[in-house]
């Protein structure tokens, strides 16, 4: 156990570490002086380009510079933006909360939807429904999800006037705040929820029907056993490994799908942040929006790994029996 | 018993009218890009007319936009650019890690080690972000999008590749070239690649569908060159207008639906079709 964590915290460095690299080569390979796109258009003290010239120690070698640099990031210092007048580490921070309010609980919603659709995909009986969901699945997975966002704006928000268009809370309302969020949730966080559930339930359905081909079945059968307990006990945690992947692989990639949905509700997090800095050429903030998407990425691939060791007993001593 | 239910989902899908539809479509678009403009005449879609947010009509069955121009104009012309950036881009990234993984099947040990790894960081990149943050600091341009678009999608291509030539390269046939004296370069390329092929050229249709899909977003973001034509765009428009003009966003988002489902369709099926092991 103590190996695979830190054979995972190992391989967790050289992808950080390119994501690094990566935010600082793209600076410098950007049209014109790097001080000016750090900046941007905003107004700065006098001579302040000079000091943070030397700060950032443009003056000197490129190898020495990039070493310069990535003692910056490990320190936690991702730099200053200008146009939202605070540092970057604090203001993604605080936007990340946001995000995680409107993803969490739609990717939640999603894996056990997926789940559901793969677990009634089973049963030969509901051959209707089972095509009905493969179609609905098939949808989600070619939807454009910022598309489904403003054709939900338009029927639900525009013509019906049930839900509220925008943002994460209203600024005057009776509602109390709770539900006040949820009526702000329920548009973007169906569209989340029907995107992710629609690659959860493709994965679930294939490797569900998988895992109910195996001899243990027949034997479960053969011993009486409930359909119930058939499921739960013997289905369900052979088919769990591509499920959880699938729902780890889509937690790390979140940030993504957060962005393209933020937008179009103008929900405050994340997404919503890279969009501006895009077009206030805030250099500074998108290079540390794309290290915390790494950042989740890593995390969550290491999380996915723990819980395949809990999941599955074959993978517990190392990778032999699998 | 598998194996038979198996053979009947490939033939209900192979005739299955989705198949068919998808199929249909992607030809009617293709035709559509490409002689389209000869058949009815090239209509420049900027030409602007005095009906400005006007919704469907006789006219505009699409509407126009803000300055009024026609939206089914857009919507044809657009169709030139997602294809264009779609094949292209899938296109590139299919030779790409089509090489990547061929070679790193082939030659195995240590330098197939090295290339997975680095295929692996290449894999847990966020795709998008990373996308946005390069047209938006490298600026825009449709070669450059494509550029974007296959750098960050290889490495599927590349494992499915890999793959195919661990299990190809162990065959008889292999062997008897080997026998023959054939360099291992034209074995490689002569007797191993072209047996990998069908599952990649499956992958790649479902690799047009995410190129097209990934445009189109960066596209809606503003991200692309504002004086190409695209579906994306239109979209850009139909958010900042979403409560007076609804056909600015449903018919360029129905365009992208379709063509990435139909491509998606495809892929599929033609995935299913070809598996080496059905």
């Amino acid at each position: 156990m103590l190996r695979l964590f830190w054979n995972r915290l190992v391989w967790a460095i050289p992808v950080l570490l390119v994501i690094v690299v990566l935010n600082f080569v793209l600076v410098r390979l950007a049209p014109g002086d790097p001080i000016t796109s750090i900046i941007g258009e905003y107004p700065t003290p006098e001579g302040y380009a000079e000091q943070l010239r030397a700060q950032m120690g443009l003056d000197r070698p490129i190898h020495e510079q990039l070493l310069i640099y990535l003692g910056h990031v490990f320190q936690g210092d991702l730099g200053y933006s200008f146009a939202n007048r605070q540092p970057v580490l604090s203001l993604i921070l605080g936007k990340a909360l946001n995000t995680l309010a409107l993803m969490v609980p739609g990717l939640i919603f999603a894996s056990l939807l997926g789940i559901l659709i793969g677990r009634v995909s089973l049963s030969t009986s509901a051959r209707f429904l089972d095509s009905t969901l493969t179609g609905l699945s098939l949808f989600g997975y070619s939807v454009p999800i910022f598309w489904l966002g403003q054709v939900l704006i338009i029927l639900f928000a525009v013509e019906l006037q049930w839900l509220p268009a925008q943002g994460m809370f209203a600024l005057q309302t009776d509602l109390p705040p709770f539900l006040d969020y949820l009526a702000h949730w329920a548009m973007p966080g169906f569209a989340v929820t029907i995107f992710y559930a629609a690659i959860v339930a493709r994965v679930a359905r294939a490797s569900l029907k998988e895992a109910v081909t195996g001899d243990y079945i027949v034997t479960a059968l053969a011993k009486g056993t409930s359909q119930r307990r058939l499921f739960w006990r013997h289905v369900l945690p052979n088919g769990l490994v591509p499920i959880v992947s699938v729902i780890g692989y889509n937690f790390g990639l979140a940030l993504t799908g957060a962005i393209l949905v933020e937008s179009v509700f103008a929900w405050p997090g994340l997404g919503a942040l890279f969009m501006a800095s895009i077009i206030a050429r805030d250099y500074p903030t998108l290079q540390g929006i794309f290290l915390l998407a790494g950042a989740a990425v890593v995390v969550s691939n290491f999380v996915t790994d723990v819980v395949y060791e809990i999941i599955d007993p074959r993978m517990r001593n190392g990778s032999r029996g699998a | 018993m598998a194996a038979v239910a198996r053979n009947r989902a490939i033939s209900r899908l192979a005739g299955s009218p989705t198949t068919w539809f998808s199929a249909a479509f992607i030809l009617a678009l293709i035709l559509m890009a490409t002689v389209g403009p000869y058949l009815f005449g090239d209509v420049d879609p900027n030409t602007i007319s005095m009906s400005i947010m006007a919704p469907p009509s006789a006219e505009f069955p699409f509407g126009t936009d803000e300055l009024g121009r026609d939206v089914l104009q857009y919507i044809v012309h657009g169709a030139q650019v997602s294809l264009y950036v779609g094949f292209s881009a899938a296109f590139a990234a299919t030779i790409l890690g089509g090489l990547i993984g061929a070679v790193s099947g082939y030659v195995g040990g240590r330098i197939d080690t090295l290339i997975m790894r680095v295929t692996e960081i290449f894999q847990s990149m966020p795709t998008f972000v990373l996308a946005a943050l390069i047209v938006a600091l490298l600026g825009p341009g449709n070669n450059r999008v494509i550029l974007v678009i296959a750098l960050l999608s290889w490495p599927q291509t590349a494992r499915l590749m890999r793959g195919e030539v661990l299990r190809v390269k162990r065959l008889d046939f292999v062997t008897a070239a080997r026998c023959l004296g054939q360099s291992e370069t034209v074995i490689l390329i002569k007797e191993v690649v072209p047996n990998c092929l069908a599952p990649v050229i499956a992958l790649g249709t479902l690799t047009v569908a995410q190129a097209i899909l990934l445009e189109a977003s960066l596209s809606f973001f503003g991200l692309t060159n504002p004086d190409t034509i695209s579906w994306g765009r239109i979209l850009t428009s139909g958010q900042r207008y979403i409560f007076q003009a609804w056909w600015l966003s449903l018919f360029p988002g129905m365009a992208i639906f379709l063509t990435v489902f139909s491509f998606n369709v495809l892929g599929d099926s033609l995935r299913q079709a070809l598996d080496p092991k059905s």
